[in-house]
C-alpha cells in the first residue's frame, strides 16, 4: 500500500470510530461533550511545539504564538469541561444517598 | 523520523481521545473521559521533548505557560451563563493554531525541495490554511455576537452572495496554485481569504443559530488538526482532528435536528435572502399583565405546575430564587416540574447546566419529549426568561425562522405566567403569538426581581 493511502484508512476508520462513540449522547450533555472535543483538538499544541522546535527569526515568533493559542485551547478546553461536569455530579450526589437509603 | 516508541505513545493517546468522547458522552463517566482527554493530551505534548532536539526549548516552554495560564484563567473566570462564548472563543484560538502550524510547515516545504513533497501534502497544507482560518475568523465573530459586542441580527449586504461566491473561488483558486508551486506568499493570501471567509460565513447567522454554527466551527477545526497532522507525518494529530472533525459533525447535525433546522438553511438561508430575519421589535398589541400577588395564588392553588426556564433566568441569576419558590410549592402539595427544550439556553444542554449549577434535582428536570404530554393537564406554566421554545408560531406559521422547530407545548395549559423583563421578542428575533393568548399572565420586571417577589408572595398564602 502507498503510504497516503495507509493515511486515507486511518482517517476514514477515524471517521467512523468518531461517530460511532458519541451516537448515543443525550442532549443534556451536548454542552460538555463539545467543549470536551474542543479541547481535544487543542492537542494541534503538539504540532505546534514541532514546528517551533528549529523555527529561527519570524517563524519563531508565529511559532510562539501557534503554541500559546494552541495551550489555550487545549487547557481552558479541559478545565471548563471538567467545571461544567464537576456539577453534574454534585447534583448526583445526593440523589445516590437517596437510593442507598 | 519519529521513534517507534513514540508512535506507540502517540497510538496509546490516540485510543485515550477515543475513550475520552466515549466517557463524555455518559452521564456517568463523562467527568472521568475528559480527565482521561486531558492526560492523553499532556502525555502527547511532552513526547516531543523526548525524542526531539530543542532549540528553543525555555521559548517553547514559556510559551506553554503563558497559554495554559491564560486557558486556566478564562475557564475558572467565566460564567455558566456565558459558557457559548467561551467555547467559541477556544475553538477559534485552536483553528488559529492549526492555520499557523501549517504556514510553518509550508515554509519548512518550501525551504527544502518542494518536488520531493507528494501533492497530497500540500492539498492537506492548503486545507489547514484556509479551514483553520475560517475557523479562527468564524470563531471571533461568534464570540463577539453572544458577547453582545456586535448586534446578534443577522448581517446582510446586497451583494454578499457574490462575494461569498467569490471568495470561495479564490480560496479554491488559491489552493490549486499552492499546490502547483508551493511558495510562501500563497500561504498567506490563502490564509487571509481563510479569514475573510470566515467572517462571511458567519455575519449572517442570525443569533438563534449561532450555536450550531459553533458546533460546526468545532469540526471544521477538528478536521483541520487532522490535516495538519497528515502535513506533519503525525498520526495522533490525524487521528484526534478526525474524531472531533467527525463527532462534531455528527453532534451538529443533531443539533439542528433538534431545532427543526437544517445546517445548509442556517448558513445560507441568509444568503438566499430567506427568513432568518425578524422583526426585532416590540409589538404594542394589548397583553394582560399581573402583579407578584396573583400570580402567587395562581401558582399556589395549582395542583399540577410546569416551569419552562430560559436563557434569560440564568443571566438574571434568578435560578437559585426559582429553586426556593419551587421547594416551596412542592411543599404546599403541588406537582412541580421543570421542562427543559433541548436547544434552551444558548446551546444544546446548556440549560441542565445553568440548572444544575442552582442544584435543582436531576429528577425535576424533564427532556421535551418526555414532559411534551403533560402540558395539557398543567394547571399553570410558569415561563422565566424564555420565548422562543414556547412560542407557537414554530407549529403555525410557516414563513417564521423557528418554524419546523419542535417547541413545548405550553399553549396547551390552562394557565400560562410569562415573567418577561419586556415585550422585545425572544432571540430568534420574532413575536410570540402566546404572550396576547387570553389564558396569559404577564409578570413584567427583572427575572430575580420578580422571581424574589413571587417567591414572598407564595410564602404568604
Amino acid at each position: 500500500m502507498s503510504e497516503p493511502i495507509v493515511w486515507l484508512t486511518i482517517f476514514v476508520l477515524s471517521v467512523f470510530v468518531g461517530i460511532e462513540v458519541i451516537s448515543k449522547v443525550s442532549s443534556t450533555l451536548h454542552t460538555p461533550l463539545m467543549s470536551g472535543a474542543n479541547a481535544i483538538h487543542g492537542v494541534i499544541l503538539l504540532g505546534a511545539i514541532i514546528v517551533t522546535a528549529h523555527a529561527s527569526g519570524f517563524a519563531l515568533v508565529v511559532g510562539l504564538v501557534a503554541i500559546v493559542l494552541a495551550a489555550v485551547n487545549m487547557v481552558g478546553g479541559f478545565v471548563v469541561t471538567d467545571r461544567m461536569l464537576q456539577m453534574f455530579t454534585r447534583r448526583r450526589a445526593p440523589t445516590k444517598k437517596e437510593a442507598a437509603a | 523520523m519519529i521513534p517507534t516508541w513514540a508512535q506507540l505513545a502517540y497510538l496509546i493517546c490516540a485510543v485515550a481521545f477515543i475513550l475520552a468522547l466515549k466517557g463524555l458522552s455518559g452521564p456517568r463517566t463523562a467527568r472521568v473521559g475528559n480527565l482521561i482527554g486531558a492526560a492523553a493530551a499532556v502525555v502527547a505534548c511532552a513526547l516531543p521533548f523526548l525524542y526531539l532536539e530543542m532549540d528553543n526549548l525555555v521559548l517553547i516552554l514559556v510559551a506553554i505557560a503563558v497559554g495554559t495560564a491564560g486557558g486556566v484563567y478564562g475557564a475558572r473566570r467565566v460564567q455558566m451563563t456565558q459558557m457559548p462564548q467561551m467555547v467559541a472563543l477556544f475553538n477559534g484560538v485552536g483553528g488559529g493554531a492549526a492555520a499557523l502550524v501549517a504556514l510553518l510547515e509550508l515554509e519548512v516545504i518550501v525551504a527544502r525541495d518542494a518536488v520531493a513533497v507528494g501533492w497530497f501534502v500540500l492539498v492537506a497544507t492548503a486545507f489547514t490554511v484556509v479551514v483553520g482560518s475560517v475557523s479562527f475568523a468564524g470563531s471571533v465573530v461568534t464570540f463577539a455576537k453572544l458577547q453582545d459586542l456586535m448586534t446578534s441580527r443577522p448581517v446582510v449586504f446586497p451583494g454578499l452572495a457574490v462575494v461569498f461566491g467569490g471568495t470561495l473561488l479564490a480560496a479554491l483558486v488559491l489552493s490549486g496554485l499552492l499546490v502547483a508551486e508551493p511558495v510562501m506568499w500563497i500561504g498567506i493570501v490563502l490564509a487571509l481569504v481563510g479569514l475573510g471567509f470566515g467572517l462571511l460565513l458567519v455575519l449572517p447567522v442570525g443569533g438563534a443559530d449561532v450555536p450550531i454554527v459553533i458546533s460546526l466551527l468545532n469540526a471544521f477545526t477538528g478536521l483541520t488538526v487532522a490535516a495538519g497532522g497528515y502535513v506533519l507525518d503525525n498520526t495522533l494529530l490525524l487521528v484526534a482532528g478526525t474524531l472531533v472533525g467527525a463527532s462534531g459533525t455528527f453532534l451538529t447535525l443533531l443539533m439542528a435536528k433538534a431545532m427543526g433546522r437544517s445546517v445548509a438553511n442556517i448558513l445560507f438561508g441568509a444568503l438566499k435572502g430567506g427568513s432568518t430575519l425578524g422583526s426585532g421589535e416590540a409589538s404594542d398589541r394589548p397583553v394582560r399583565s399581573a402583579g407578584p400577588t396573583d400570580a402567587a395564588i395562581m401558582l399556589g392553588y395549582a395542583d399540577r405546575v410546569i416551569v419552562v426556564p430560559g436563557y434569560g433566568l440564568a443571566v438574571a441569576q434568578a435560578q437559585h430564587t426559582l429553586r426556593e419558590l419551587v421547594d416551596v410549592l412542592t411543599e404546599r402539595g403541588t406537582t412541580v416540574d421543570y421542562a427543559i427544550h433541548p436547544v434552551a439556553g444558548r446551546m444544546p444542554g446548556h440549560m441542565n447546566v445553568l440548572l444544575a449549577e442552582a442544584q435543582v434535582p436531576y429528577e425535576q428536570l424533564r427532556e421535551m419529549d418526555d414532559i411534551n404530554g403533560d402540558f395539557k393537564d398543567a394547571d399553570v406554566v410558569l415561563v422565566v426568561g424564555a420565548n422562543d421554545v414556547v412560542n407557537p408560531a414554530a407549529k403555525t406559521t410557516p414563513g417564521a425562522p423557528i418554524y419546523g422547530m419542535p417547541i413545548l407545548n405550553a399553549d396547551e395549559a390552562k394557565q400560562v405566567v410569562f415573567m418577561k423583563r419586556s415585550m422585545r421578542p425572544g432571540f430568534a428575533g420574532i413575536e410570540n403569538e402566546l404572550l396576547f393568548d387570553e389564558r396569559t399572565t404577564l409578570l413584567f420586571g427583572d427575572a430575580k426581581e420578580t422571581m424574589g417577589k413571587l417567591l414572598s408572595a407564595v410564602k404568604a398564602l
